[in-house]
């Protein structure tokens, strides 16, 4: 038995006790040595999963590939991206405990085992754990009535979505006798096809998985725990979570799941298409910044889901592009968000960034970058998202996707050019505080990435491409 | 690379964005940043300019071809690469782009007073995505470069636009963007049936009839917008209202020509069947945008309207030259787009001269201008009849050879285009009767100035090259002559070899 294969998690979760013992005992205020060990644990599990060889462990309930490694990656640069913006923001908010980087690094951990998982079973342990810690961290601004609300709401409808899913996998298990994905895949490929109660089973545990990544139907709770968690776990709510979810939903769909992918195609593009057209349409009457990110979120996952409608190799290493440039040009939108702050008071209106342009010429040009990114518009690294996943769309021929995927892009691009209009064009109300230096870090690296991801695509899509290809076999 | 080896078309390209770092490290105070900026600016673009001159010295007009390729690889595995080249049709545009620009930072030198830092970034960006366009022998670059213009042109409506500034830079965007998604679409099922984007192996690539009939619509969709073309015009009168004087000179000068450079460069050659199967809509949809904006001009009651809606009509004789796909409307075609180019972007300088003095451009506001500016009065003569096809301008040249491209099509078709040369000079006298003749009488216009030297210097050269295009228009006709030829006769031979599209076959499949 190969058990060094997990050494990433395992080590992550030691450490990250460790932290918490040290936190505990510590004499003084602890938090800032607590971050900073998160990081450094952040990245020396980078290092693991880069060192970790492919293989199956714990008989098959675990696996390392070239996919698990692109999406921990991915994970572990989003969790640590979001985790650096949250230290002045918690200092200012009075937030500033040592749970707060212990609960991500569980996240961490949680989201790991979900990419890694071979077994309907581990999908179910690496899903709640990250969820049980998030559920925490949405309420983590615990004094305050919006975030406690955000944390309840959170959980109440995770809990749901979580029972769905288990009721799914029970009735997976009921009708194919396994909860292996190898297993599920070999019972599947059977001739006689999915019998009516595996095919239900597959639905709900769509339905699970869905409410994950916040895809209509399953996203009424994004924009309210948005609105209501403290800003940092939103950048990490809408990031890295997305990620490890949507690489769950790929890998369930693909491989256990992927011989009776004419049975769930129809309702995979009708989720997309849902998607697409409400997180369009309902960003646009929105005035905070945070419920505009939740829409806007939604009608990504929309985009994203097209590649997984796709099914082909084109259409998932699609979908790994879109997330890296998604992740990236997220966190930077989130960084600008929490340097919007005046007399020492966070703001959220999008009338709040009015003039920006001329307060704070450099902030303005980061945020109207992300704007332009998310908008799609060339040569920013958004396109190109959107460039591979729709390609994948008409290699499939499926039309009627891409052109709605395009036209709500459309729509979308309305509100994302009115904020730089708000930032540009109307008459400043103020300047901010001067913006800590690890926001203006992150700002502008993930807007350097977002600016100048055209000139070096290759490394990318070519790590996409072989990620993509170990799904399909 | 051509023959040196020097990579000449990608630093024509990209050269506006070494000026734009300059610009972003001048420190000082406000008034030094904008001195240096606006000097900067002048500097780069001129320095472009005389960059892009060494094209016209040495580019081969014997040559149907593309020239100063370059091509460096970026994604070879999806067929994708950075690949760059000019031939007979683009060249110019690529030079009208060049020598626009100066201008542009010329003539806004005064007016723009606040953010002139941002606003001249905002034109030097504009001139690397406008050249790009013209230069791009791959699809997706092209795509890149054609979308990229959108958030100059957006930011410069925008910020330094009039009173409803605001509704006419999202109305500029939303249109655009809309038919842009649809082009994307195409250019993405042109590359995921041939393995390739790259724009020369393309055009002599035969596409399924079908197929070509959709695709031609999706091209449509986004060329039609940009041209503009009647019924998808609206944008285009708003935009040039509010636009600064600047802005609406590379928006008539240089952007409504890409949708007519996308048509001659894609859709024509790559669509031979679907363009000759929707010509006729096509000529319906010319011949529309030439008499009805006609008509809308006449009723104007704003200067800038009433030349915007005249760029439309011109732009639907443009229209009908490409899709006559005779050597003669092709040509035609071409001159238009180039002598438009240079006249419609004169006459909204003119437009601009009264708006720096009197902040508006209504034409009640206006009458008996030629007793206070005498010179301004004889420029605004010039560029008025050049604009309606004076012969010895360059007007003249690209509406006649439309006319003899479309008289061997149909004649009803040349009778109705002509129509609108009539009214078009109908609506251009008419306005200049009501602004510079008649007495002067109103009491704010008794001390207007007439233009200063840096205003000549910025209406000398266009009088000039107008003139010589009018004079001598063979001097810029020999630069496509090559390249029409092929395409007429690449056209004509790829409707031989393949079957007509029938429309029925586009919905039964």
């Amino acid at each position: 038995m190969n058990w060094s294969l997990a050494l990433p998690e395992i080590v992550l979760s030691l450490v990250a006790m460790a932290i918490l013992i040290f936190g505990v005992l510590a004499r003084r205020d602890a938090s800032f040595a607590c971050n900073m060990l998160a990081l450094g644990a952040m990245l020396l599990t980078a290092f693991l999963v880069l060192a970790t060889p492919s293989g199956s462990a714990y008989g098959g309930l675990f696996v390392v590939d070239a996919f698990s490694r692109y999406t921990k990656l991915l994970v572990l640069a989003a969790s640590a991206l979001a985790l650096m913006v949250s230290l002045d923001y918690n200092r200012a908010q009075g937030l500033a405990r040592f749970e707060f980087p212990i609960l991500i690094l569980f996240v961490v951990v949680g989201m790991m085992v979900m990419v890694s998982a071979a077994n309907l079973m581990t999908l179910y342990l690496g899903l709640e754990l990250h969820s049980l810690a998030l559920y925490v961290l949405a309420a983590f601004d615990r004094d305050t009535l919006r975030s406690s609300e955000a944390g309840l709401k959170y959980f109440v409808l995770g809990a749901l979505a979580s029972g769905l899913l288990l009721y799914g996998i029970s009735l997976v298990y009921g009708f194919a006798g396994s909860t292996g994905f190898a297993g599920l895949a070999q019972a599947l490929s059977a001739p006689q096809g999915a019998s009516v109660g595996l095919v239900v089973g597959v639905v709900f545990v769509i339905a699970g998985l869905v409410f994950k990544v916040s895809a209509v139907p399953f996203h009424m709770w994004t924009p309210d725990v948005y609105e209501g968690a403290p800003t940092p776990v939103t950048a990490l709510l809408s990031t890295a979570p997305k990620v490890a979810a949507m690489a769950l939903i790929l890998r369930t769909m693909a491989t256990p799941f992927g011989h009776l992918a004419d049975n769930w195609r129809l309702l995979v593009e009708l989720i997309s298409i849902a998607s697409m057209i409400l997180g369009a349409v309902a960003a646009i009457g929105q005035t905070n910044i945070k419920r505009l990110m939740a829409y806007s979120s939604i009608g990504h996952m929309g985009y994203v889901l097209v590649g997984l409608a796709a099914g082909s190799a084109e259409g998932l290493r699609g979908v790994l592009i879109y997330l890296v440039v998604y992740v990236f040009m997220n966190i930077g939108t989130f960084a600008c968000i929490i340097a919007m702050r005046r007399q020492g008071r966070a703001l959220e209106q999008i009338s709040d960034l009015a003039g920006l342009a001329r307060t704070d010429p450099g902030l303005a040009l980061a945020f109207a970058i992300f704007m332009f990114s998310m908008a799609g518009i060339p040569p920013l690294s958004g396109f190109f998202g959107k460039l591979y996943i729709f390609l994948a769309a008409v290699q499939a021929g499926m039309w009627v996707l891409a052109v709605i995927g395009v036209l709500t892009s459309v729509v979308g691009a309305y509100y994302y050019i009115r904020i730089v209009k708000v930032m540009y064009i109307d008459d400043s109300v103020g300047a901010f505080d001067t913006k800590p230096a690890m926001i203006s870090l992150v700002a502008a690296g993930t807007g350097l990435f977002t600016t100048f991801f055209f000139l070096f695509p290759g490394p990318f899509v070519g790590a996409a491409q072989a990620a993509a290809q170990v799904l399909l076999g | 690379m051509n023959a040196a080896g020097f990579p000449l078309l990608s630093l024509v390209t990209f050269l506006p964005l070494v000026g734009c770092a300059v610009i972003l490290s001048i420190r000082g105070d406000e008034e030094t940043v904008a001195s240096n900026a606006r000097w900067a600016a002048l500097w780069t673009s001129l320095i472009v300019f005389g960059l892009s001159l060494v094209l016209w010295v040495d580019f081969d007009p014997s040559n149907p071809g593309f020239q100063f390729v370059e091509s460096v690889s970026w994604m070879p595995e999806y067929g994708l690469g950075y690949k760059v080249g000019v031939d007979g049709i683009s060249i110019l545009f690529v030079l009208l782009s060049t020598a626009l620009t100066p201008l542009c930072i010329l003539s806004s030198w005064e007016i723009i007073k606040r953010q002139v830092r941002e606003y001249m970034l905002a034109f030097l960006i504009l001139e690397t995505m406008m050249v790009g366009t013209f230069c791009a022998l791959d699809f997706v670059i092209f795509y890149m470069f054609f979308e990229g213009v959108l958030i100059p042109m957006y930011l410069i409506i925008g910020i330094w636009g009039g009173p409803r500034r605001i509704y006419s830079a999202f109305k500029f965007f939303l249109f655009t963007f809309a038919g842009s998604v649809l082009l994307l679409l195409a250019i993405l099922a042109i590359w995921a049936y041939t393995g390739t984007a790259d724009i020369p192996t393309l055009l002599h690539t035969r596409l399924p009839v079908v197929m070509q009939g959709w695709i031609f619509f999706a091209f449509l969709a986004s060329f039609a917008i940009k041209l503009p073309m009647w019924p998808v015009h609206t944008w285009l009168p708003d935009a040039h209202v509010e636009a600064p004087t600047a802005g609406s000179v590379i928006l008539a000068g240089v952007l409504l020509k890409m949708g007519a450079y996308g048509f001659l460069r894609f859709s024509v050659p790559m669509l031979p069947a679907a363009s000759a199967a929707f010509a006729p809509l096509m000529f319906a949809l010319g011949v529309v945008a030439v008499i009805y904006t006609s008509y809308v001009a006449l009723a104007q009651e704003d200067m800038k309207k009433l030349i915007a809606y005249s760029s439309i009509a011109h732009m639907g004789l443009v229209t009908i030259g490409v899709f006559t796909f005779n050597v003669q409307g092709l040509q035609g075609a071409l001159f238009q787009m180039l002598s438009h180019g240079i006249v419609s972007a004169a006459l909204f300088l003119c437009v601009g001269v009264l708006y720096d003095r009197m902040h508006t451009h209504e034409i009640a506001r206006f009458s008996g201008l030629v007793e206070r500016m005498p010179v301004y009065a004889a420029i605004f003569m010039f560029f008025s009849l050049a604009s309606v096809g004076l012969p010895g301008t360059s007007g003249f040249v690209g509406e006649v050879l439309v006319m003899i491209g479309a008289l061997q099509v149909n004649f009803w078709l040349a009778l109705l285009g002509g129509v609108g040369m009539i009214l078009g000079v109908a609506y251009m006298l008419y306005l200049y009767r009501r602004v510079i003749f008649g007495t002067l009488t109103k009491v704010e216009l008794r001390h207007i100035l007439d233009l200063s030297p840096r205003e000549i210097a910025v209406f000398a050269p266009l009088v000039l090259i107008t003139l010589w295009m009018g004079v001598y228009p063979a001097s810029f006709s020999h630069f496509w002559a090559a390249s029409v030829t092929q395409m007429a006769e690449q056209h004509a031979a790829m409707l031989r070899h393949q079957p007509g599209l029938e429309l029925a076959s586009m919905i039964a499949r």
